[in-house]
């Protein structure tokens, strides 16, 4: 188990250190950032001052370590724009993107799955049946349609709820509603199947025929085993939240790092997007090694022996 | 005869039944993807005006006036002129990206395969660096940065999902040299590219056909969200997303401009899930 989480750990910063170094080539490499700050039109000795100020005249090798010397003290430099320290315009702004994904997240995963798994226990009922539908439906029709078609009926039409902004509460449902149906549609489709999977195994048949009540069947031998492939999904789902967030943002002009993300790219804010992209990885890769860490908790066997990979 | 043969089948498993019962839907799926691949092919011949002709006098009039079946947008364009010109540029873009992702994808998990050791390391770390950023935000830095050209777009959406062709290859072809045929003719003399190309990919073929089917709506929706923020297809020319994002700024008082596209986007994608479903019952052996 020791050494399955020291590999799952390495694999994890060497993911990292990939994508950093993704960032810096592709930013770099892409176009001149002085000519880009300052304009064409800008004069020489501006042009060359700049160009010290940043450190771009050095071989690109050297900038690269300087970088990454700089990240490992914390410094994810400055943002050329308004001149305020890239980590800290990202992290104002993290709160605000929080507010929407998490609770999209407890959406998803507090009506997901138990639709999935009502479904699996009830298959071919009128309710398996609209949920598969449903489901479909729900990973089919992109976030920004969604968006848009629930700010057509509820904002404009209806007018129960603002279209934009972020002052209260009510500002927060259309963004958080519209990331929530994707998300719940693949949910309830994934633990349906999990679900429907276990249900056939030999060792449900064994707990019912030695007279379990079919609670105790669900709750206690068939969800343990389904929750290993639902939890994989939930790992995935935490990148298509913050994409969705980029996009939601965008449509409801929520100011989280989304639209700090979008900004900052029009601008070729080289600082901001490095650390940005640096936010994003890190927090995809970190829930991806929670997931590592919660199958060692919900399956004994993988606590015995590491999985082959 | 017959009716005991029926009586004596075993219960059927899900995938009987889907096959039984989705027909109807999937011929419907069937129809619509033929509808659509015929407007972008006869994409010139159906658009009843230019792309681009402006009729100021006609601006934002409702659907169903007179010569504008799905109305006109804020500059007076035909709207179904532009759907139908959106339809071509987004499946050009998504078929071709498919067929790039999946022919780089299958070739790096055959090079895995073939030489194994630090080749299928790299290869293996590389998927992850894929898996662990979400697509829409690697393409928004480079797009961003590169500028948007159609090239660029198309290149980069053939990166989507490479991993998983990659991933899926190489296991099939690790198990496909372990069955004995490939070793076979391996020891008849025949070269790599040769056993891979001829003897391994036909037999994973279906595999990979059924990932095809299940990365082409993710590639459609992800080109539309990038033109809908603005880098993706660029004006003059259109895109189904394209349309959707400037239909957003007319959605109170011209919302067919946006209706239209999403429409035509959630329709396409729906089918082709539909399709591929049903196709991944039919053909994947591995869910056999």
């Amino acid at each position: 188990m020791l050494t399955y989480m020291l590999t799952r750990v390495f694999r994890a910063a060497l993911t990292i250190l990939l994508v950093m170094t993704f960032a810096f080539v592709v930013l770099r490499l892409s176009g001149d950032p002085a000519a880009i700050m300052l304009g064409p039109d800008a004069p020489t000795d501006s042009v060359d001052a700049f160009r010290a100020e940043w450190g771009l005249d050095d071989p690109i090798w050297k900038q690269y370590f300087a970088y990454l010397k700089s990240i490992a003290q914390l410094d994810f430099g400055i943002s050329m724009r308004d001149r305020s320290s890239a980590i800290m315009l990202v992290l104002e702004r993290l709160p605000a993107t929080l507010a929407l994904t998490v609770p999209t997240l407890l959406i998803q995963l507090g009506i997901g799955i138990p639709a999935g798994v009502y479904a699996a226990l009830h298959r071919q009922s009128v309710a398996d049946r609209g949920v598969i539908m449903l489901s479909i439906f729900g990973f089919t029709i992109p976030s920004f349609v969604m968006g848009l078609l629930l700010v057509l009926i509820f904002a404009v039409t209806l007018g129960w709820l603002p279209s934009g902004g972020q002052d209260s509460w009510r500002h927060a449902v259309l963004p958080i509603l519209t990331m929530s149906v994707g998300g719940i549609g693949i949910l309830a489709r994934f633990s349906r199947s999990a679900m429907i999977e276990v249900m056939g195994q030999p060792y449900i048949r064994t707990a019912m025929a030695k007279g379990l009540s079919w609670r105790d069947v669900v709750w206690k031998h068939a969800l343990p085993n389904a929750s290993v492939p639902i939890v994989t999904i939930v790992g995935f789902m935490v990148g298509s939240l913050i994409a969705g967030a980029v996009v939601v943002e965008s449509i409801f002009s929520w100011p989280g790092i989304g639209r700090l993300l979008i900004v900052s790219v029009s601008n070729r804010d080289l600082a901001v997007v490095q650390c940005l992209l640096l936010v994003i990885a890190s927090s995809m890769v970190i829930a991806n090694l929670c997931v590592d860490f919660a199958y060692g908790l919900l399956d004994p066997r993988l606590r015995a022996k590491a999985p082959a990979h | 005869m017959t009716y005991q043969a029926i009586n004596t089948a075993p219960v059927p498993s899900l995938i009987r039944r889907i096959r039984f019962k989705a027909p109807l839907l999937v011929t419907l799926g069937l129809a619509w993807l033929a509808l659509m691949a015929l407007t972008a092919i006869c994409a010139d011949l159906v658009r009843p005006y230019e792309v681009t002709q402006m009729d100021l006098s006609a601006r934002l009039s409702a659907p169903l006036t007179p010569g504008h079946l799905l109305g006109t947008d804020e500059l007076g364009r035909d709207v179904l002129s532009r759907l139908i010109q959106s339809i071509r540029v987004s499946l050009v873009i998504a078929f071709g990206a498919t067929i790039l992702s999946a022919v780089f994808g299958t070739l790096l998990g055959f090079l895995a395969a073939q030489f194994r050791g630090p080749v299928e390391h790299l290869i293996l770390v590389l998927a992850d660096f894929q898996a662990a950023l979400p697509f829409l935000i690697l393409s928004l830095a480079v797009l961003a940065f590169f500028g948007s050209s159609m090239m660029l777009l198309v290149g980069l959406m053939g990166f989507y999902g490479w991993e998983r062709y990659a991933r899926i290859s190489r296991g099939l072809a690790i198990s496909a040299g372990a069955q004995g045929y490939a070793a076979a003719v391996v020891q008849l003399g025949a070269t790599p590219a040769r056993v891979y190309l001829r003897h391994i990919l036909p037999n994973v073929a279906s595999t990979l056909i059924v990932s095809m089917t299940l990365t082409f709506p993710e590639i459609i929706l992800m080109e539309s969200g990038l033109s809908f923020l603005g880098l993706g297809v660029q004006p003059p020319q259109s895109s189904l997303g394209n349309m959707v994002g400037f239909g957003r700024e007319y959605l109170t008082r011209a919302p067919w401009i946006m209706l239209a596209p999403s429409f035509i986007i959630m329709m396409t994608t729906l089918s082709i899930s539909l399709v591929g479903d049903w196709l991944r019952d039919k053909l994947d052996p591995t869910i056999r």
